[in-house]
């Protein structure tokens, strides 16, 4: 990630160490996790203990340390989609993307986390898709949101790679 | 609009706009909360506003995106006042209808009205809905009614009202006074009396003193602060700054959990419009009273919900609890005294101040005064937010509001409290939502969470479930709470899976002890109640599970085999067709047959089998018999 | 500072306020198990050992006494059935971490602690965090932190900051409570943890190398 970008956050909040956390929170959001280099500078910046910047972003379930994968799959395991079958959800996207929750597949294609609660618990079970909500999904419904994606990265990758 | 500079002047804007509003000038009002958004919300709003311009009717009628309305299973909602006929489920494709026919002719478009699944009866207005007629709606009823972005918006309905009475015609002492007589009590779970706490931090020795929003509303299963947050944020921002003034700080916070980006937004939106019109800011309304607001955003941790927690993350520092005393009052954010309140709790105060103490003491028990704002979801028909009197009961709400369990199943349990919550079974249904009555059956009021469970849900994995949740949100830092999680989870985890042993039972009660006596924070005091309430009222549950490696509600997997029964099935295929582990033997009038170590027992074919046949048994505690020989497989 | 006066065992003593119901027990010859406390350090709460029940105001609660403040008239009772219990949970629950501890074994048979009572857990580390502490608080270094939550707290070293400053200090070993080794441990495998390796492009699913 540009170091001019981070300064540039950490300028937004006035370089104050109070601010780590939103700081973090507007790197991860501008580049889908936080490298190593980027921690780095911004312990320089505010001159926190890069132990502090560890536990931080290891304790808040929203950082990654690890680069994310282009679609990013949220199945919501609050209690209202548990009661409505959530977990036959996340069943159903592991068996699809083949990644597990909580992890991103080698080829960086999907990421699939597990929210405890989106606050549309109305429309139980919720994913969400690279931000957009589905709502009342059944595994069928899941299933083929996912495929989709599947196929059109599948497909890119074998025109776009350039290496030899 | 320049700075409203004192109480006469946001009187004269207040007048300029109501003067600009005919009441009876048809309004299309249009849920845009986050559930109605993820329904199609925004198409919508999209086609009306095309719609309103094709139909040359911009002049003859009003549209306005609103918050939340609560009934978010049956969303997006458009309400049409000043009638208030209200439709359900509506798609950009009705609205050229809608506009056609109730816009110009007064006609109601039926299909889009609410049908009750019970009776089958429409309801044309939104009063009639059975879901709205048994709600009190003081603190929510705002939202169906103003756009939260809209400053305007909240003037025309009596917005900074109560903060103008209180910085030019109360001192602060009256201020808490007020809120001490109104017997209000925090909303976030404790329930503990908000105008004493107000009281503790007024009298704590300090100049700086802050004032925080807590709105990390973590429970699973709860989204009454997000709600609220989203649709009338300018209700928190007075209820905040009347706090502010009555303890003496200049300086608040607002921690929202960044899982609700649309609260963020519109929050922040409405803190640049209150900073426009001198509502936020220095001398506000000329009272030489300054104050300020920072949003913060959380990063995902339900830990943040326990006061002490949520000012570390402000601090910048992880979310671990401090030992209580010192509370926040005296010691709280940078060693400051801190008042913290959760987010409906503020949203209630203006109201109070409007109204006096003694019109919101009038509602609720003895203990519990005011209303309380639930999530029903679940296992129940309507779901949504519902806000309720303090003192109505479990039963009123789940079947009069909820409309009762969808098809023919049968209620087992509501849980309410979340995490640290506890379920109740029929027997306690006439319990009332009052701080008290809830804690004494076991249960909790919680921040408002109530989950409707039927006889599907197995209770001994909704406590695991509780448990896994609790093992991930606990900070980790003492002893009980991290190593008690880990094995009281163990234990119900096996128990799920049929490795239960005798004395497990025992051995979580001991378990549930020590982590609810020297756990340092409420998490890990509360954790095992999801465990304990279970214990309590559906102990046979467990004892099926250790004993007979039973699930009684037919729903954990390890103990649970689909089995079609040959004397019923009548080889029609579907759940051949629907089974994704091709674990099903068919053919054309062949009896179908389960191969078991294929089967991953999704449930698919139970669900695919058609009702008339019920050929699909699911069998729990009991061995799966014989597969039926090949050569015997013919029907018919 | 005012005297405050309360009563711990049935016995009668006056503390200075902001004294914790630890010290003031101490001062009176009271002994109450710790495992986390340490005198050079600022009290933390995490082993929880120390609970002890304490009635003030009207009501009775079972506090950490390492860190509750005394109050006025406050009884404080350091040893009760309920408190035994608990610190044997407790101590079952750490030594299913760490069974061979000396320390944890020794409170163990005081309190009747079973040390197989619990599955074997696969740390040994027991989290009292007095090596995370004392390296911030005395050494002022940072090279030693907490990592992640719940279940999944752990500690670590910082490999940047504990190749400069650990091989010549190493004061925190002595400290841990389960063993100096594991310690050791900790840190060699912090300190050879390898860097991130990068993925080309196509993350190599087009089958290059």
């Amino acid at each position: 990630m540009d170091i001019g970008k981070i300064d540039q956050i950490i300028d937004k909040h006035d370089g104050e160490a109070s601010s780590l956390i939103q700081i973090l929170l507007d790197i991860q959001s501008e580049n889908h996790w936080l490298p190593k280099e980027a921690l780095t500078r911004v312990g320089e910046k505010l001159e926190v203990p890069m132990s502090r910047i560890q536990h931080i972003t290891t304790f808040y379930k929203h950082f990654s340390l690890s680069p994310k994968g282009k679609h990013e799959v949220h199945v919501c395991v609050g209690t209202a989609c548990h009661v409505r079958g959530a977990e036959r959800i996340l069943d159903t996207v592991q068996e699809v993307t083949g990644v597990g929750a909580g992890e991103t597949d080698p080829d960086l294609n999907f990421s699939v986390e597990t929210v405890s609660c989106l606050g549309c618990c109305a429309l139980g079970p919720v994913i969400v898709v690279d931000g957009e909500i589905h709502g009342n999904v059944e595994q069928a419904e899941t299933a083929a949101v996912l495929t989709e994606l599947k196929q059109a990265e599948t497909d890119e990758v074998m025109q776009q790679c350039a290496c030899e | 609009m320049s700075r409203i500079k004192s109480p006469a002047e946001l009187e004269a804007f207040r007048k300029e706009i109501l003067a600009q509003r005919d009441p009876d000038k048809p309004c299309i009002t249009l849920c845009s909360g986050s559930a109605c958004n993820a329904t199609g919300s925004g198409k919508v709003a999209a086609a009306l506003e095309l719609e309103i311009e094709k139909q040359g009717v911009t002049t003859e009628v009003v549209s306005r995106r609103t918050g939340c309305h609560g009934f978010c299973e049956q969303g997006p909602i458009v309400v049409i006042y000043p009638q208030g006929i209200c439709y359900l489920k509506v798609q950009p494709e009705d609205i050229a209808e809608i506009i056609s026919e109730t816009i110009k002719k007064q006609k109601i478009v039926e299909r889009l009205l609410y049908v009750d699944p019970n009776s089958g009866e429409r309801a044309t207005l939104e009063e009639d809905i059975p879901f709205y007629k048994n709600q009190k709606r003081l603190v929510l009823g705002s939202n169906r009614k103003i756009d939260p972005r809209s400053l305007e918006d909240y003037l025309a309905v009596e917005g900074y009202q109560a903060l103008t009475k209180v910085l030019f015609e109360m001192t602060p002492e009256q201020v808490v006074g007020e809120v001490k007589d109104a017997k209000l009590r925090g909303r976030g779970g404790a329930g503990f009396p908000s105008g004493l706490k107000w009281d503790f931090a007024r009298k704590a020795p300090g100049d700086q003193k802050y004032v925080v929003v807590n709105c990390d509303e973590g429970d699973p299963g709860a989204y009454m602060d997000r709600s609220v947050m989203e649709g009338n944020p300018f209700a928190v921002l007075e209820g905040l700054m009347i706090g502010a003034y009555a303890i003496g700080a200049n300086e608040g916070y607002i921690y929202v959990r960044q899982e609700y980006p649309l609260a963020v937004a519109n929050l922040t939106v409405a803190i640049e419009k209150a900073e426009e019109y001198g509502l936020l800011g220095k001398d506000i309304l000329g009272s030489g009273f300054d104050f300020t607001i920072k949003v913060h955003r959380g990063a995902g941790a339900f830990i943040c919900g326990e006061e002490t927690s949520l000012l570390n993350s402000l601090e910048g520092k992880a979310g671990e609890p401090n030992a209580r005393p010192p509370f926040p009052a005296i010691r709280g954010l940078w060693t400051k005294p801190t008042n913290i309140n959760n987010v409906e709790t503020w949203a209630n105060i203006p109201m109070i101040i409007n109204k006096g103490a003694a019109f919101f003491s009038a509602i609720g028990t003895e203990s519990s005064k005011g209303t309380k704002i639930f999530s029903l979801v679940g296992k129940v028909n309507n779901t949504g937010l519902v806000e309720v009197p303090m003192g109505a009961s479990l039963r009123d709400i789940i079947f009069k509001i909820g409309g009762g369990v969808p098809g023919d199943k049968k209620f087992k349990a509501v849980q309410t409290g979340g995490p640290s919550g506890g379920c109740l079974p029929e027997g306690l249904l006439d319990t009332k939502v009052d701080f008290d009555e809830l804690s004494q059956a076991g249960a909790m009021m919680g921040s408002g969470g109530m989950i409707v469970m039927d006889e599907d849900t197995c209770l001994v994995d909704i406590a695991r479930y509780f448990l896994a949740f609790l093992s991930d949100e606990s900070c980790g830092k003492c002893t009980p709470c991290r190593e008690g999680i880990r094995q009281m989870l163990k234990i119900l985890t096996n128990m799920t899976k049929g490795l239960a042993k005798e004395g497990d039972i025992d051995l979580l009660f001991e378990l549930a002890e020590a982590t609810k006596g020297s756990s340092m924070c409420a998490l890990g005091k509360t954790a095992p109640n999801p465990v304990l309430s279970t214990l309590k009222h559906f102990r046979e549950e467990y004892e099926a599970h250790i004993n007979e490696k039973r699930c009684p509600s037919l729903s954990c997997k390890a103990l649970i085999d689909f089995y079609i029964d040959p004397e019923k099935c009548k080889g029609c295929g579907a759940c051949f067709r629907k089974c994704p582990a091709e674990a099903i033997e068919g053919g054309k009038k062949r009896i179908h047959v389960i191969v078991q170590d294929k089967c991953t027992k999704c449930g698919g074919c139970h669900e695919a089998c058609p009702a008339a046949f019920d050929a699909v048994n699911i069998l729990s505690g009991v061995p799966v018999p014989e597969a039926t020989p090949e050569e015997a497989r013919a029907i018919g | 500072m005012s005297e405050i006066s309360l009563q711990i065992d049935g016995k009668e003593v006056a503390v200075s306020e902001g004294t914790t119901i630890l010290e003031a027990a101490r001062s009176l010859g009271i002994e109450i198990p710790t495992v986390c406390d340490h005198a050079q350090l600022s009290p933390y709460g995490a082993c929880r050992i120390c609970t002890v029940e304490a009635d003030a105001n009207g009501r009775t609660n079972l506090v950490a006494s390492c860190q509750y403040p005394v109050e006025k008239d406050m009884v404080v009772r350091t040893k009760t059935e309920q408190i035994d219990k608990i610190r044997k949970v407790l101590l079952e629950q750490m030594l299913s971490h760490a069974p061979d501890s000396e320390q944890l074994v020794a409170l163990g048979q005081i309190y009747g602690a079973d040390r197989d009572r619990f599955e074997k857990e696969s740390s040994f580390c027991i989290l009292c965090g007095l090596c995370v502490r004392y390296c911030a608080e005395v050494k002022k270094k940072d090279a030693i932190s907490f990592f992640d939550r719940g279940a999944k707290r752990e500690i670590a070293f910082l490999p940047e900051i504990a190749m400069q400053e650990c091989w010549d200090c190493k004061e925190c070993f002595p400290l841990c409570p389960t063993s100096a080794l594991q310690a050791a441990y900790v840190l060699t495998e912090a300190l050879m943890t390898p860097s991130v390796v990068p993925t080309p492009s196509c993350g190599g699913s087009c089958g290059c190398k």
